[in-house]
């Protein structure tokens, strides 16, 4: 049990602990997403979770920060017993906590953001002044300085990420949880987030850490729960652990971390992207002068924290962005701003496209699985070329063809795209795209919000598609992703490419660097292009 | 649960019905108050409805209207666009009838100028639809507001050219002169005493045939063509349909110019069936009840059919309550209209929560699940 | 020269008397939307509450209490727009459709039940209606070369309820900028989950607006049928919710420039009246419907972006559903 760990590693402190969860439920209709979950943090220290998706993790912090009640079991703060039924119950019982999404008001300023729900009185500008005092005292404290009057939408993601926790820290928190806090971050600055977690820790801050980076864990907690399907598996010291004990506890089984990259042998250029520039109607670049080229045979990764313009330089590729100046040159066709190139038109040159997001791009949730698989192929021939009418049964029998050939459960057709699973909603993507034999595919984030199992299982079918002569495209926010599957690496920061590097030449130091814009590839390097 | 997944009988079935009662249970509530006794009320409503000599017919002849309002509303809804304007849209459609029929029809023979009517109503009324629809799609103007706003502008234009330019010479009041004899779509009643049955007259004409004509078209076109699903996919989602090669812009436009002329047909019934001339507010609200019907048909022709009907009877009811009531006008019909549309959409999942327990602890026959 | 200058001075004090309504439904409206609530119920509130209260006046002789009446049946009707679209979190346009089709036919119904007059209210006498309050010194100040008019016409002279609705703007924006509940209300109409994870309800701030909304529909009713009408006619609201809506979205919600949009939608209405069969130099007769139909198809031109950007509040229309 939780305790014998913790109890272990404390000794003779008797001190209450900051949390202590004692058998917690809590059911969603047939769904039990925490069953008889225990934890106990000990103050002062920084506790991971970790767990896949749907493991659990988000239910228990939500009960946590009383955006849930839990069903039975009990919650105890510092050694008190306390009900959070609203998030104002779990602030007041110092809890706060840092969203995987942020929960910032775009268009208000950074003070105003932080005061909100704790104004000081019906006067605004009375409440804003000692809130500015007050402020002035955590940010010294803890090192956390920012502009308090500029307008959080101004403000970059590791920035923004700073007002959630000078907010939480304003409103009194001595326990804080951290959801997922470095998805958008570059490694340098989840460096930044990691020192700032280890000064609030030195000032008695206790931290809850709920990520599935198994790296991170390993890097700053002292304490790490793993869940799997809503229960806690078990509780560990960071010290005694590692990260293969660790995922096999995630998944329950022995996981291949890394899949097994065998190096390839590249054949000829079937996409060469020259001088790419793509300015959006605001006025900003979103890309800056990009040139690459991807061969038959080989993985060529994409690299950079989110927003640094690789889903642009994937929407350009698939035809769904317009491109300023520069060109793409697939076989024969030449694409330029004078003469663009539809989606359909690239599917037609070989080109398919697994999207990034596919809950808005890549599938249709309200519609059937079959009618997915249909989407961007309404007019291929197997759906019957230019006629205009739509066939029931030839989509569901396509549909149950690519189900079976990729292990997509349940093999129901009709099942509507949003209940199934992450991992087999991006197999329906994959499969779709895949069907088709595509020349060059474009794959972006292929394994977010996808358990282990699945992942295992994509990461399968890309290598496979490499070795069948594709010329892979991949985007990924994911450094290890990257790092396992591609044969080359193109960094990308601020819109720019920041040089083209054999995987064998390099490594994740380098990396981070060149996402976080500080160094250019060397000559050595560029001449991997 | 949640409603998708529930059973299908019970999403498109038992839940509209417990709408419908509860709207009607609060009418014949108000009406309890006002001193009237609810359930003769309701007995008078149907008798009118469908009993008395004519009443069906009449019925249909309402129900006609509904039908192609509803299905305007449902095709634009199909693609996620709230389509307020059916009003606005049925008015310019009914403009595009006249002004064709009052140029042809002493030049042309009168079955030309009909069959070139028909078609003048549909493409009058795409014409007002796809203007809301190009200022969403090219200029992001939410369409609830443009189309409320067309309503206004359309019964504006219609008030100034039915008291100005096409109004008939030598009358006072707003309206064009009579359509030459024989430019009207047949009579229900007279084809079939000529047929040999005996039946009441009623203004149910074959504009009635034409709707349920479009109820299939537009069936077809949304469920058994690939322009269906992308126009379902763009409604879902936008990104997606982008991501498929298409644009969403276009088919904006080319729905609301479908809904449009959906809604432009409705006034072959009044206009070219009945009336024969160009009056003002011949669309008398029959565009936002073309709202509930959509509502209430779940945006699927069988269910726009029924809840056509449905309405039809009401108003036909509702004209005999007016008769046999002194206390009771058509607005009890508007009132009734009001509570089914509160009922049916925006709380249409009232009653789920209370059917799910009913249907768990039904569906339970051991203590296992 | 002088006829033309009382003639101007005239129609903008019938502007004033218009545009009360509309300025204080565009403020209901600012309340509601600006707390991520759509209120397209302006017009049906408005026409429910404008029977209330003249039903009130009938039955009890007090304006006052007619005002109670109309802010009353107003603010039942806002509740239910309420319960509709934040605890039901259904549909808000279908929900304020709804709510003005039933006040359509309820009015009417109701009223031919209490009064037997064909759906109108009887006929309302001086005392039981909001009437003109006349300034010190507004006959004497005639003889004051234009500002003397100016105070006589424009200022003096109208009723209670036209300085309410001007002090209503004052009072929304104070609200809605200097005050915490302001910063919540804007917050929620942004980013309704920044609000709850502060530990603020989201219901309770949308509830209070969509209150709020209520009281200040009820009192454009009230004026309506009490102060600037004599008793409640069928459909007397005549699109003017609508009209608030427009100049609420030309005012890109905020209470100032909407209350100038109000006064230049209620200008137009005022001239329209004026001008109606008058002959103009050289363009001749004016249609009045012309006029009329300037303050849709200005918003149209507005929301098209022609003149300048609409952004409503980030979260309109969006039922808040927690994340799971």
């Amino acid at each position: 049990m939780a305790d014998k760990t913790i109890s272990k590693a404390r000794g003779d402190d008797s001190s209450p602990l900051a949390i202590s969860l004692e058998n917690i439920n809590k059911t969603f209709g047939s769904v039990q997403a925490n069953k008889d979950v225990c934890l106990s943090v000990v103050p002062g220290t920084i506790h991971g979770i970790v767990g896949e998706n749907g493991a659990g993790k988000s239910t228990l912090v939500s009960i946590l920060y009383g955006f849930y009640s839990a069903d039975s079991g009990t919650v105890a703060i510092s050694g008190e017993p306390v009900r959070l039924r609203s998030s104002a119950d779990a602030i007041a019982a110092g809890i706060g906590m840092v969203h995987q999404h942020f929960m910032l008001v775009p268009n208000f300023t950074v003070l105003e953001n932080i005061i909100l729900g704790h104004e000081g009185g019906s006067d605004l500008k009375a409440g804003a002044r000692q809130a500015e005092a007050s402020l002035k005292s955590i940010t010294e404290r803890y090192g956390l300085s920012v502009d308090l009057q500029a307008a959080v939408q101004d403000l970059p993601v590791g920035l923004q990420q700073r007002v959630e926790i000078l907010k939480a820290l304003y409103r009194g928190a001595r326990i804080l949880i951290l959801d997922e806090p470095t998805g958008v971050l570059t490694p340098q600055e989840t460096e930044q987030l990691f020192d700032i977690l280890g000064t609030l820790k030195a000032q008695g801050v206790t931290i809850l850490l709920i990520t599935h980076k198994l790296k991170e864990i390993m890097a700053v907690t002292d304490f790490v729960s793993v869940m799997r399907s809503g229960e806690m598996v078990d509780h560990l010291q960071t010290a005694q652990t590692n990260p293969q004990q660790l995922a096999q506890m995630m998944v329950g089984r022995p996981v291949l971390l890394d899949v097994g990259y065998q190096a390839a042998q590249a054949g000829q250029a079937m996409l060469n992207a020259e001088h790419l520039t793509v300015t959006e109607t605001s006025g900003v670049t979103s890309l800056s002068d990009i040139s690459f080229s991807v061969h038959q045979g080989e993985i060529l990764g994409i690299a950079g924290v989110s927003g640094n313009g690789q889903s642009e330089l994937l929407e350009v590729l698939a035809g769904i962005r317009k491109i300023t100046s520069g060109t793409v040159q697939i076989g024969d066709r030449k694409i330029t701003a004078e003469q663009p190139a539809s989606p359909s038109e690239v599917k037609r040159l070989g080109l398919a496209h697994v999207p990034e997001d596919r809950h808005a791009m890549g599938l249709i949730l309200p519609f059937t699985a079959a009618e997915s698989a249909v989407l961007g192929y309404e007019y291929a021939d197997l759906m019957g070329g230019r006629s205009p009418i739509l066939s029931p049964a030839v989509m569901a029998a396509h549909c149950k063809t690519l189900m079976s050939s990729y292990d997509v459960r349940p093999a129901e057709p009709s099942l509507k795209s949003n209940l199934f699973s992450g991992g087999n909603q991006q197999k329906i993507v994959l499969a779709r795209e895949l069907s088709s034999q595509p020349d060059i595919l474009l794959v972006g984030q292929p394994t977010r919000g996808v358990d282990i199992g699945a992942i295992e299982f994509i990461h399968k079918q890309l290598f496979a598609m490499r070795d069948k002569g594709c010329a892979v495209i991949l985007v990924s926010v994911e450094l290890d992703e990257i790092m396992s599957l591609s044969d080359r690496v193109m960094v990308m920061n601020e819109g720019k490419s920041m040089g083209i590097v054999r995987k064998a030449d390099t490594d994740i130091q380098e990396i981070g660097l060149m996402m976080a814009g500080v160094t250019a590839a060397s000559p050595r390097q560029q001449k991997a292009r | 649960m949640n409603a998708s997944s529930l059973p299908r009988w019970i999403d498109i079935g038992l839940l509209p019905v417990l709408n419908l009662i509860a709207a009607l249970t609060v009418a014949g509530v108000i009406i309890a108050i006002i001193g009237e006794n609810p359930f003769v009320a309701m007995g008078v409503m149907i008798k009118g409805a469908f009993v008395y000599d004519g009443a069906l017919g009449y019925t249909l002849f309402y129900t006609t209207n509904f039908i192609f309002t509803g299905l305007a509303v449902a095709v634009a809804f199909h693609a996620m666009l709230f389509n307020i304007g059916g009003e606005g849209q049925a008015m310019i459609g009914g403009l595009g009838v006249g002004l064709v029929v009052l140029f042809l029809d002493s030049v042309l023979p009168p079955l030309l100028v009909v069959m070139l009517a028909v078609p003048a109503a549909a493409a009058f009324g795409a014409v007002w639809g796809v203007i809301p629809g190009w200022l969403q799609a090219r200029r992001g103007s939410h369409i609830v507001i443009t189309t409320i706003m067309f309503n206004f502008i359309a019964s504006s234009i219609m008030v100034w050219l039915l008291a100005g330019m096409l109004m008939a010479p030598g009358q006072m009041s707003p309206e064009t002169r009579s359509f030459a004899d024989g430019i009207n779509l047949p009579l229900v009643y007279e084809v079939l005493q000529m047929a040999g049955f005996s039946v009441s007259r009623s203004p149910l004409n074959l504009s009635f045939v034409i709707a349920l004509l479009a109820c299939f078209g537009v069936w077809y076109l949304i469920w058994r063509t690939k322009l269906g699903y992308i126009i379902r996919a763009t409604g879902h989602s936008e990104r997606a349909t982008i991501y498929a090669g298409h644009d969403p812009a276009k088919i904006i436009m080319l729905v609301m110019a479908i809904s449009g002329a959906l809604a432009g047909m409705m006034s072959l019934n009044e206009i070219l069936g009945v009336q024969q001339r160009v009056i003002l507010n011949f669309t008398s609200g029959y565009g936002f009840t073309g709202i509930a019907v959509a509502l209430m048909g779940r945006n699927h022709p069988i269910g726009i059919v029924l809840a056509s009907l449905l309405f039809g009877a009401l108003y036909q009811g509702g004209a005999e309550l007016d008769f046999e009531f002194q206390t009771i006008t058509r607005e009890m019909v508007l009132m009734i209209q009001g509570l089914i549309i509160l009922f049916s959409g925006a709380l249409a999942y009232l009653f789920m929560p209370a059917v799910v327990r009913i249907y768990s602890s039904l569906r339970k026959p051991t203590g296992s699940g | 020269m002088a006829d033309l200058w009382l003639q101007f001075v005239l129609t903008i004090d019938a502007t004033l008397r218009v545009a009360t309504p509309l300025i204080l439904c565009a403020m209901a409206g600012l309340f509601s939307e600006r707390s991520g609530i759509i209120d397209i119920s302006l017009e049906g509130k408005m026409l429910m509450s404008a029977f209330a209260a003249a039903s009130m006046a009938t039955l009890t002789g007090s304006p006052f209490l007619s005002l109670a009446g109309g802010i009353l049946v107003s603010v039942a009707l806002s509740l239910i727009h309420g319960f509709a679209c934040i605890t039901h979190k259904g549909n808000q346009v279908i929900s304020g459709l709804a709510i003005n089709i039933l006040a359509s036919g309820l009015t009417v119904t109701l009223g031919i039940a209490l009064f037997a007059q064909g759906g109108q209210t009887p006929f309302l006498n001086k005392s039981e209606r909001f009437t003109d309050i006349v300034l010190p010194f507004a006959e004497q100040a005639e003889h004051v070369p234009v500002l003397g008019t100016i105070y006589k016409e424009i200022i003096s002279g109208h009723n209670l309820l036209v300085w309410v609705a001007l002090f209503s703007v004052i009072v929304t924006g104070y609200v809605v900028f200097r005050t915490t509940f302001g910063l919540r209300l804007r917050a929620v109409g942004e980013k309704p989950e920044a609000v709850d994870s502060a530990g603020v309800s989201v219901s309770g701030l949308r509830f209070q607006a969509v209150i709020i909304a209520g009281v200040l529909c009820g009192i454009a009713g009230t004026y309506l049928s009490t102060a600037h009408g004599a008793g409640f006619i069928r459909e007397m609201a005549a699109g003017k919710g609508y009209i608030a809506l427009a100049a609420l979205i030309f005012g890109k919600w905020r209470p100032v420039p909407a209350l100038l949009a109000c006064l230049m939608f209620g200008f137009m209405d005022a001239l329209a009246a004026r001008l109606q069969g008058v002959e103009i130099p050289v363009i001749g007769h004016i249609s009045t419907d012309l006029i009329l139909v300037l303050p849709y198809l200005l918003t149209v031109i507005l929301l098209a972006g022609f003149i300048g950007k609409a952004s409503p509040p980030r979260s309109i229309g969006v039922p808040y559903i927690k994340e799971r």
